[in-house]
């Protein structure tokens, strides 16, 4: 047992501790289940802190690996992280602490049940990302279901039975033909090992249908237009913690797993679907963003919203580029502190009023300056400002995009405009104008329990923007070893897709004084 | 150190008095955030002095380029080949604009102690003003695109939240609303920009990209696949880049949010609306000039786009009552002066207006503000007149800035205000462009500024001549100019009249300004007479002196220099004529027969209204893009979202299997396990059919 080839299963298991001890305690012991939640996920996020600080990012294969196989050598316990995805066990680790105290005192039901499901559900999202075995990376993928699926069902709002269902129902039907895929992948590689899939050639014919089954699971998880229907409902009925982890991790397993599966592994296949994964995308961009300017429901735009940057990611996935999947990775890192944060925001003042009606609120930085400013910058996170850590992803994703298909590139653009239209509509008809309602008058600002939840998120999301540095470099070694390794199965040279500089230029005569086909430039830059 | 100074002093102003405001007090935080921001600007004149009068930039290095200081503050984003730093960039184009930022910033900030002085959140609004200002300057000191963006963005973000300042007012939230969303259309363009040039230049730094597209002159203009035509690289890169330029400047098409911005306090529009971020469009494009001068088409378009606006917005100041909105429209219309000279490839003379413009509209707006100040946040000049006894202050600056503004000055000699240095340049450019796109912009500059004149004399006239017309003087005594509209346009502001409960009318308890307001109006009076003549020899006079004072930091077009210089001796008193026809027309309109302007709105209603309601461009987005976008979200999410994916779909198929569950189970009704059970029984009938049908392959 050394640090090396312990810590990785000591990180993914150590909530279970926690669920143990809060298992043993009364239940009438709420204070007592609640402190012990929230070391538990402290301890498990300094050590996944440690991981990082300890992780090489100059190495691009897989670090801390272990692996014990288990039946025969076809299924395994196999762990290990990469660049890919040690930032999301980062995450994930991270974001938990912040869901408990949310949940301090939200929930006052069953509150030892809620903390169980929630360490639970901590042991299978760290395990998504950790386990390096796809059999066992199933197991996880579906097992997050369940625990969401009890969250939302139980402790939801006023439709929560409809909405648990609906969640199941559709990430349930993609996993299943995720699943096939896997039986599939199994058949042909002879083995379940990730490390050893990933350098495994697929045939050509068969890429086609597992890239097409993978794609229906991660898809729906994504969530992808139009397999998205179920997010609004589920963010809005779920309680925050709930909204929290499913829009900051659980979308995130999508995008996971396009990187770690879909590219790699079906090369072929991705570089033919890219278009297909490219129109999606836009769809997702500009319809589900004019679709969030009409909500009513503070927390169904925070979840169109979000659909419409998870649009970026797959669209900076599928560029296959450096710039494109890294802007893919930052988009999902930082999407998920700004969307968690916005719904932690949304909490605060749902907590107040106990309504998500946007109608309900107006002129808060009356009463709450601290929390306007919060929120302030949390709509600015995303509406992508520059400064903000959401401007990084949605502009690299572009940048790469750009240099695949003008068109894509183009569509996604107006992504920059209509987010800023539904932002600030509801910033503004939350937190400006006069404050006449009467319900209203008595609302507080934060208090210090809000405080120590958002403002280490302001700072994050603030520092990030100004110098994500830390983000990119973790996961630069990997993302170019993808990068390359995808360039060269689909016969690209790999130094184009890495090295971003200039692209082969067509040049017009020396002559000069080219007077190309100009009215055909004016028209993008008339409006 | 210096540069670092420059920068960074106001973040620390805007950082203190925004986080500790209501822990230190207001007027500590107004002391703190204005007296950094004197220091900086003191400091930006010890950068410009050298530029302008001694041997060049201190510690400069050229490149072959441009003599520029770089200051690295830290990395940014690294991705690939692609390698970004926070850098601050210091040539003489930024030289000027740290002077205009700091200077105009500086005497805003110590304005606005007095002009705020009764705002229960002032120390939130010096932060805002002091954020501007770092945003504003990072914009200036950017050495890459994307740094130029961010602060593009920031100046953006800080206009939203000054505008919207006074959030309780819903049309000043809606305002802030527009003018961000309204830039965000430029920005779209903007970044689009970005991107292209990144592509076809390889760099994202200027220099990088400066570099390669010198290459372009042996290898020929480079072709790009955008969208799904083959077009000349750099025409489709410059005019995605200008639409960004557009949004910020408030050009012709993206100009709308620039008049409702005016819902922001005054020395707010001062700032921000006259003298700095809208004028962040024509630094873009000057500094941009080594790559605008690939593309003649891309110029073409920014000299139309120029002279439209210059003429369009000129027209709809001609008729405006409310005192800001009438500079609001001047401003915009000047700024399209700005880029007529830019298109016309005499980059000096774009920025040479930006300079003095800077000067004389701070002024105006300034002065409006003490106006406004006098009369009690009246706003609208119907409700105003005769006030030049009661401000003669004031009044003496207004006048100032007035004939700045116009232009006047005696052509062939050095005798006039700024105005008339720097816009009698562009109108000599413009004709120097010649051909159709030369005459066109030619003619419409000189229109504009015959109408500049007009509308400025009718404001000067309006408020400070004839006798008092506020609403306690009565209705019937005096000629109302606009008595056949009035109720067209509501009075902008609600609380307007006794507000601070005074009694009698407004004018009667009008008062001239403390002297905290004076004082900045005094120097900024000061720069709009003495910009002009001082800075003509380096800005246009003399193209050796030109390049030498520029140093290659932006492309100096000898033949277009000369050619102005020779135009022939009409074109150079046109401006003159025209600026002295439209003083004669207003004082024939305002001072001698008051009468003939109502008339003339009754004779021509349908033109009067035409510009009255600004060309109904807010009408016309509203219909063709704001509405169809909420009609088409709601048909989408109603129509699309929840009927047909969960409705129809989604539904159907969960009824489907919750049928064939519970035919099959009829085991406990509880739905956790109907759903549990179905999810066993799929797994094993897909595993039976996988090993039955051999492994799939």
């Amino acid at each position: 047992m050394t640090f090396e080839n312990s810590i990785l299963t000591i990180v993914t298991f150590l909530p279970l501790l926690g669920a143990a001890l809060v298992l043993v305690t009364p239940k009438t012991a709420v204070s007592a289940i609640r402190w012990t939640a929230l070391v538990t996920t402290l301890v498990t996020f300094a050590l996944s802190l440690w991981i990082w600080a300890a992780f090489d990012p100059s190495n691009p294969g897989f670090q801390f690996v272990v692996n014990y196989p288990w039946l025969g050598d076809s299924i395994g316990y196999r762990v290990g992280v990469d660049g890919i995805s040690v930032l999301f066990v980062v995450l994930s680790a991270l974001l938990m602490p912040f869901c408990i105290l949310a949940s301090w005192e939200a929930i006052d039901k069953r509150v030892k049940e809620y903390m169980l499901v929630f360490l639970i559900l901590e042991v299978l999202m760290i395990g998504v990302f950790t386990t390096l075995d796809l059999a066992m990376f199933y197991v996880f993928f579906e097992g997050t279901l369940l625990p969401m699926f009890l969250i939302i069902g139980i402790w939801g709002g006023k439709r929560r039975i409809q909405a648990s269902y609906k969640f199941f129902f559709y990430t349930f039907i993609g996993s299943v033909l995720m699943l096939l895929a896997i039986m599939a992948m199994y058949w042909n590689a002879g083995t379940t090992d990730i490390s050893r899939l990933l350098t495994h050639k697929f045939p050509e014919s068969m890429q086609i249908w597992l890239w097409l089954a993978f794609f229906a699971s991660l898809a729906v998880k994504m969530p992808m237009w139009p397999f998205h229907r179920w997010l609004p409902e589920a963010h809005v009925e779920a309680p925050t913690a709930g909204s929290v982890i499913l829009a900051a991790i659980l979308l995130k397993l999508g995008g996971y797993g396009f990187l770690r599966f879909s590219l790699p592994m079906f090369p072929d296949a991705s570089a033919q679907l890219s278009n297909f994964v490219f129109v999606l995308s836009v769809a997702a961009i500009i319809i589900t963003s004019l679709v969030a300017l009409v909500q009513t429901d503070i927390k169904k735009l925070i979840a169109y919203s979000s659909v419409a940057h998870m649009g970026f990611v797959t669209m900076g996935i599928f560029a296959g580029n450096a710039l494109g999947i890294q802007g893919a990775m930052f988009q999902m890192i930082s999407h998920g502190l700004v969307s968690g944060a916005l719904f932690l925001a949304v909490g605060v003042i749902y907590d107040r009023m106990h309504t998500r009606d946007i109608t309900a609120y107006g002129g808060l930085v009356e009463r709450m300056p601290r929390y306007a400013f919060a929120f302030m910058v949390f709509t600015m996170a995303n509406v992508g400002l520059p400064g903000t850590s959401g401007f990084v992803g949605e502009f690299l994703t572009m940048l790469g995009v750009f240099q695949v298909n003008t068109w894509v590139a183009f569509g996604a653009a107006f992504g920059v405009i209509f987010s800023a239209g539904y932002a600030l509509w509801l910033y503004r008809r939350i937190i400006f104008g006069a404050l006449t309602k009467e319900s209203l008058k008595g609302i507080l600002d934060l208090n210090l329990r809000e405080k120590i939840i958002l403002y280490p998120l302001i700072v994050m999301i603030i520092v990030f923007g100004f110098y994500p540095s830390p983000i990119l470099d973790t996961t630069a070694a990997s993302v170019n070893n993808l990068v390359s390794h995808y360039a060269t199965s689909i016969g690209l040279d790999p130094a184009v897709s890495l090295a971003d500089a200039r692209a082969p230029l067509e040049y017009a005569a020396p002559t000069g004084e080219a007077a190309p086909a100009a009215d055909h430039a004016a028209e993008p830059a008339a409006h | 150190m210096i540069i670092q100074a420059i920068v960074f002093l106001p973040l620390i102003g805007a950082l203190i008095a925004g986080f500790l405001g209501r822990t230190i007090g207001h007027r500590p935080s107004e002391f703190l955030t204005s007296g950094l921001l004197i220091i900086a600007a003191v400091l930006s004149w010890v950068v410009f002095i050298p530029v302008a009068f001694g041997d060049g930039l201190a510690g400069a290095v050229g490149d072959g380029h441009a003599a520029v200081l770089k200051v690295e503050v830290m990395r940014w984003i690294q991705v690939g080949d692609m390698d970004l730093r926070w850098t601050l960039r210091v040539d003489t184009l930024t030289a000027i604009m740290l002077v205009v930022v700091n200077t105009v910033s500086a005497l805003v900030h110590v304005y606005s102690i007095g002009y705020m002085s009764d705002d229960p959140h002032r120390s939130r609004f010096f932060a805002y003003l002091s954020l501007f200002t770092f945003a504003m300057l990072m914009l200036v000191t950017a050495d890459n695109f994307l740094q130029m963006f961010f602060g593009w963005e920031g100046v953006g973000l800080a206009s939203y939240l000054l505008i919207g300042f006074w959030y309780t007012k819903p049309s000043a939230t809606a305002a802030a609303m527009k003018a961000f969303i309204v830039n965000r259309v430029g920005d779209f363009g903007f970044a689009l920009g970005i991107f292209g040039a990144f592509l076809v230049l390889g760099h994202i730094d200027f220099d990088g990209a400066f570099h390669a597209a010198d290459e372009f002159s042996t290898t020929g203009l480079p072709v790009i696949r955008f969208l799904s035509w083959n077009l000349d690289a750099m025409t489709v890169i410059c005019l995605l880049l200008f639409m960004g330029a557009m949004g910020k400047s408030a050009q012709f098409l993206l100009h709308t949010w620039l008049p409702d911005a005016m819902e922001g306090p005054t020395p707010v529009s001062a700032l921000i609306h006259a003298a700095t971020m809208v004028t962040a469009g024509v630094f873009m494009v000057a500094r941009l000039s080594p790559l605008f001068e690939l593309s003649p088409f891309a110029l073409n378009v920014v000299i139309v786009i120029g002279a439209i606006t210059a003429f369009f917005a000129a027209t709809v100041g001609l008729v405006q009552n409310d005192i800001k909105r009438v500079i609001a429209y001047s401003t915009c219309s000047q700024l399209g002066y700005m880029f007529v000279a830019l298109g016309a490839g005499a980059y000096s003379a774009g920025v040479f207006h930006l300079f003095t413009h800077a000067f004389f509209k701070a002024l105006l707006f300034l002065g409006a503000g003490a106006v406004i100040h006098a009369m009690h946040h009246e706003q609208d000049m119907r409700n105003m007149g005769g006030l030049r006894k009661k401000i003669p202050i004031t009044y003496a600056m207004m006048m100032i800035g007035t004939l700045a503004l116009t232009g006047v000055g005696i052509p062939g000699t050095n005798f006039g205000f700024a105005g008339f240095f720097s816009k009698d340049s562009i109108i000599e450019s413009a004709y120097a462009v010649g051909g159709n796109i030369g005459s066109f912009a030619f003619w419409l500059l000189v229109i504009a500024a015959l109408f500049t004149s007009f509308y400025s004399w009718r404001l000067v006239h309006l408020t400070f001549h004839g006798s008092p017309r506020d609403a306690q003087h009565g209705h019937g005594h005096h000629v109302d100019a606009h008595d056949g509209d009035s109720h067209d346009e509501p009075l902008a502001d609600d609380h307007a009249h006794d507000v601070h409960g005074h009694h009698g009318s407004a004018y009667d308890n009008a008062h001239e300004a403390p002297n905290v307001m004076l004082v900045p109006l005094y120097v900024l009076a000061a720069g709009a007479v003495l910009a002009g003549v001082v800075f003509y020899g380096m800005f246009f006079h003399e193209v050796e002196h030109i390049e030498h004072f520029f140093a290659g930091s932006i492309f100096v077009d000898h033949e277009i220099i000369e050619a102005a210089h020779h135009v022939p001796l009409w074109v150079k008193w046109s401006a003159t004529v025209s600026m002295i026809i439209g003083f004669v027309a207003a004082w024939y309109m305002y001072i001698k027969r008051p009468d003939i302007p109502g008339k003339l709105a009754a004779a021509n209603p349908g033109l009067y209204q035409f510009l009255l309601n600004k060309w109904y461009f807010d009408e016309l987005y509203n219909t063709i893009f704001v509405r169809p976008a909420l009609w088409i979200g709601r048909a989408i999410w109603h129509g699309f979202d929840d009927w047909l994916v969960d409705g129809k779909i989604a539904e159907g198929l969960g009824r489907r299997v919750q049928n064939v569950t519970s035919w099959v189970v009829k085991l406990q009704s509880g739905y956790l396990y109907h759903y549990a059970f179905a999810m066993l029984i799929g797994i094993a009938a897909l595993l039976t059919w996988a090993i039955a049908a051999g492994g799939l392959i």
